[in-house]
């Protein structure tokens, strides 16, 4: 952390969105985490993200549990909703807060002790629901705030900072989001901005439960050589599959691309995710086949990235249970508490 | 782009704005930080040794650090009006409060046995006498009048610079064994020639004011009076009155030096009247606002034509209308309006429109060379003349300047005569002195203050008008308090504390990108330098500043910076994991006359 707030000044030429705010309003206090983290790469790119979106920042509410990824909350949107939740508990206090207000864009950030283990019940029965929400896990392989443990996620044979060869094998997060139901995942790295920001953008766009595995190095406790989560390690063996380009309505390619080297994906809301294959083979579209070269990749010692399985025409719990298309908060006493003899037809129709 | 070297004195040289821009390259954020330490008389003793004269400049200064300060650009789109640290009146402030430091200067040197004769007592011949005095040179300066100081004693009024503060810092000078032959003016260089000085320094300045032959000029002369002429006369006392209504021609600092003192003196309605735009003229535009903040009107766009005078007495003066144009070629030209010309009634002229060298007292036949417009022909780095024992500066040098520049030609002249007359090549100038130390002192402790204040610029006090325009010796500007100095200090940017990077030990991270609050530094695939510019985190539009190009790191890109906006918060080396990045003082002192300006065995010998 540093002792001295990040001054207001900002360049003079620091553009502006369509709501008139410049990326630095999109940013949060000053990071506590140590010097080099990958989270306070990841905030940065979320701050990039709801920036060229032009999100409302009052729009927004971010939710996190316990852990040093979810302390990084505090570090952006600083101008949004908040919650911190109990270690692990964020995917249920987020559903419930989504149930009550849907028209809010949620923002759920856990680690991958939070969410791969202490949290995993609540991880996978969000996902499995289908919340519509945009779910980052900040993925170091260890456990930082207590110096340095494997988590549920370091790989099997990976080695600590000490030198202990790690037995267990890994949880794979993506493979458990795909598994599960996740209808937008992806995987990226805290060190590549320029991938990351397009996914996020895409997450935000998406109806659904969407999911980013994002690999965070820990410059403290997990960047060293026998790590698989440092940044050279990761910097070596990235394999991305493609790149992203989120736009807002489908519009005139200008670039020239050679035969099956473009897919496109319309959203819900008009807009278009636009990849651009790096992998000849890999159709995002298609779940069973992303699952299977996710896990094929893996098993060579690649680390996969890019936006993995995206369902265009995915639905969220709300279509799921035909609530209400308005939040709690719009809707009058009556409407919220009908009374009794409401209760009663209720009661009668199920006898 | 190939990586910088900085190990050149120049490259974070030029990062120190300010400094950069000094003629006489004071290292001012460093005596800015020992002003926020209420270390008074240190903070006046740096000054002291770059530019000679700390209380004179700390209110009379032309201040070319200040428009050049990064303070100004860093403001810019983040508020109301982008200001500049308030340089010059801070070196005041140390000047005001520095205590006595009488036991802190240099002694005069053990005699070396060299003779140097300075014409004129103004700041450069001073300078000269302060560099070389101590070294144990036997300096004589010449002057015509009864005091030192020169410009800065005749010309100066006395509301902005008091007497006493010019006895005290020529005093310093003089009491390093310098002989002062007062009222002694050169009249012939052959004659000075032949008394056998080891070198000569001519520093008397441009003593002439240009006049403005008009129509009407002989007739009414009794009331029209030549600026510089006139203000000395007022500092002298000999001029203690002018009439009721005063036009003051011209749009430089005399001009405004002429008005206000005219409103001092008598004079009730007093107009300033100049050729050119308001935005062009040469004045300082803080000079020009203290002019009008004392109810003086400027009228620009007016050319004078004639002096009307009845019964031989000055009575007004007419002026045509003129308006800017640009040529063919771009060029401005004042062009008539076609309106009738303005007639403006008055009792007094004063004409302030330039002043220009002269030297009827050096012989054409003395062996100096004069270049087409009759100049003597000097050299812009060494200060050198034909006669290689002969040598210019201030004024004198290359036309009318500013003390500032009078002190630069000083100290390169002191350097030139002590290379010389050590049987060295003057042309060889010794390079500045460069102390580099990291500011580090624990993860998250710097040896400076690294927060930036969001602070705008702090106004000096003026004391009330009532009482400064009753007298011409009543000083207006009051000068900082401390309390105010200290806000003032914390609006440096400390641009001597350099970010420097150690491209082998990054793991580029983009800590340093993310944390880095005005966008300077990028991760990004090398190019040429204009393509590098635009592709930036921030594009870098300013071609005046450098960019600070790593080698090349471990994914094959480079780290580039910005040095543009950069505030020196030392936040990317907070963030940095590796320690790549480390904030580094560098401390460049330009190198005077003595041992170390001169070649290598000397500066062995003397160590």
């Amino acid at each position: 952390m540093t002792y001295v707030a990040k001054p207001k000044l900002h360049h003079p030429t620091l553009p502006q969105n369509s709501l008139c705010y410049t990326r630095r309003d999109y940013e949060g206090k000053i990071s506590t985490l140590c010097a080099g983290c990958g989270h306070d790469s990841i905030s940065a790119a979320i701050i990039q993200a709801c920036w060229e979106l032009a999100v409302e920042p009052h729009r927004i509410a971010k939710l996190s549990g316990i852990g040093c990824s979810s302390k990084t909350p505090d570090y952006f949107l600083g101008q949004s909703h908040g919650f911190n939740t109990v270690h692990g508990r964020m995917p249920s206090v987020l559903t419930g807060a989504n149930l009550a207000n849907r028209d809010l864009l949620y923002l759920g950030v856990s680690g991958d002790g939070d969410s791969a283990s202490i949290g995993i019940g609540q991880f996978v029965h969000a996902i499995r629901r289908g919340v519509n929400m945009v779910y980052i896990v900040e993925n170091n392989g260890v456990y930082g705030l207590t110096k340095g443990q494997f988590s549920a996620t370091a790989d099997q044979g990976s080695t600590s900072k000490r030198g202990v060869v790690n037995a267990d094998s890994p949880i794979d997060m993506v493979g458990l989001a795909l598994q599960l139901g996740a209808t937008y995942v992806g995987r990226s790295f805290s060190g590549d901005k320029q991938q990351l920001v397009p996914l996020i953008k895409g997450a935000i766009a998406h109806r659904g439960a969407a999911f980013l595995d994002v690999i965070s190095p820990c410059v403290a406790f997990n960047n060293h050589a026998g790590s698989t989560k440092s940044y050279e390690y990761v910097r070596a063996h990235n394999d991305a599959v493609n790149r992203l380009d989120v736009i807002p309505t489908r519009e005139e390619i200008a670039v020239d691309y050679g035969e099956g080297e473009l897919v496109e994906v319309e959203q819900h809301d008009g807009s278009v995710l636009r990849l651009r294959k790096l992998d000849a083979g890999y159709d995002p579209r298609d779940r069973i086949a992303a699952m299977n070269i996710v896990q094929q990749r893996q098993a060579q010692g690649e680390v996969v990235t890019g936006l993995l399985y995206v369902d265009a025409e995915s639905e969220d719990l709300h279509a799921h249970l035909s609530t209400d298309a308005r939040p709690f908060n719009t809707l009058g006493a009556r409407e919220l508490s009908p009374g009794a003899a409401v209760l009663d037809k209720i009661n009668a129709s199920l006898r | 782009m190939r990586p910088t070297d900085i190990r050149v004195p120049d490259y974070f040289h030029k990062v120190v704005d300010c400094q950069w821009a000094c003629p006489a390259h004071t290292p001012v954020p460093e005596y800015i930080r020992l002003i926020a330490a209420g270390r008074y008389a240190d903070a006046y003793m740096v000054n002291w040794k770059s530019n000679v004269f700390p209380g004179v400049l700390g209110r009379t200064c032309d201040r070319p650090c200040e428009p050049a300060c990064r303070r100004g650009r860093v403001e810019e789109n983040n508020g109301d009006k982008p200001e500049p640290v308030a340089i010059c009146r801070l070196k005041r402030v140390a000047a005001d409060n520095k205590g006595d430091v009488a036991a802190r200067m240099p002694k005069r040197g053990a005699p070396n046995g060299r003779r140097v004769a300075c014409i004129g007592a103004g700041p450069a011949s001073l300078t000269v006498a302060r560099d070389l005095a101590p070294l144990g040179y036997h300096v004589v300066v010449f002057d015509g009048e009864a005091k030192a100081g020169g410009f800065i004693r005749q010309q100066i009024p006395r509301f902005r610079l008091p007497e006493s503060v010019i006895d005290e810092e020529t005093g310093y000078i003089l009491d390093l064994g310098v002989e002062f032959r007062a009222g002694e003016r050169i009249d012939s260089l052959k004659a000075l020639l032949a008394q056998g000085y080891d070198a000569i320094f001519v520093g008397c300045g441009a003593p002439r004011g240009r006049d403005l032959d008009l129509p009407g000029r002989a007739e009414a002369a009794a009331n029209i009076h030549i600026g510089i002429d006139w203000l000395a006369s007022v500092s002298f006392g000999h001029i203690d009155a002018i009439g009721r209504r005063v036009i003051v021609l011209g749009g430089g600092n005399t001009a405004m030096d002429c008005c206000r003192s005219a409103r001092r003196l008598g004079g009730t309605d007093v107009k300033v009247l100049v050729r050119s735009g308001f935005d062009e003229m040469k004045a300082s535009p803080w000079e020009k606002e203290d002019a009008q903040h004392e109810g003086i009107p400027i009228l620009d766009y007016h050319v004078p034509k004639a002096f009307v005078h009845e019964d031989g007495r000055l009575v007004a003066m007419r002026f045509e209308r003129v308006r800017a144009e640009r040529d063919a070629k771009g060029r401005r030209q004042l062009v008539p309006t076609g309106e009738p010309d303005v007639v403006v009634e008055c009792d007094d002229v004063l004409i302030a429109v330039g002043q220009e060298n002269a030297f009827p007292w050096i012989e054409r036949d003395a062996g100096l060379a004069f270049d087409e417009w009759n100049m003597p022909v000097v050299d812009k780095t060494t200060m050198q003349s034909s006669l290689p024992h002969v040598f210019f500066g201030g004024d004198a040098a290359f036309g009318p300047k500013n003390i500032i520049w009078a002190v630069a030609h000083g100290h390169d002249a002191a350097v030139s005569i002590d290379k010389l007359l050590n049987g060295e090549d003057v042309s060889e100038r010794p390079p500045p002195t460069v102390n580099v130390l990291s500011q580090k002192m624990g993860i998250h402790e710097w040896s400076y203050d690294n927060e930036v204040s969001p602070e705008d610029r702090h106004k000096v006090p003026w004391a009330a008008s009532e009482t400064t325009l009753a007298s011409i010796k009543v000083e207006v500007e009051l000068g900082f308090d401390p309390a105010t100095a200290w806000k003032e200090t914390q609006r440096c940017l400390n641009c001597d504390v350099q970010t420097v990077f150690t491209d082998k030990v990054c793991i580029e991270c983009d800590a340093c990108v993310d944390i880095c609050p005005m966008d300077c530094i990028s991760f990004t695939a090398n190019g040429e330098e204009s393509q590098l510019r635009q592709h930036l985190t921030a594009p870098a539009l300013n071609l005046t500043q450098d960019l600070y190009v790593s080698g090349e790191l471990k994914t094959g890109r480079v780290m580039v910076k910005d040095e543009d906006v950069c505030l020196h918060c030392g936040l990317c080396a907070e963030r940095c994991p590796t320690g790549a990045w480390d904030m580094h003082k560098y401390l460049i002192d330009l190198t005077q006359a003595g041992p170390s300006c001169r070649g290598k065995s000397a500066r062995k010998e003397a160590a």
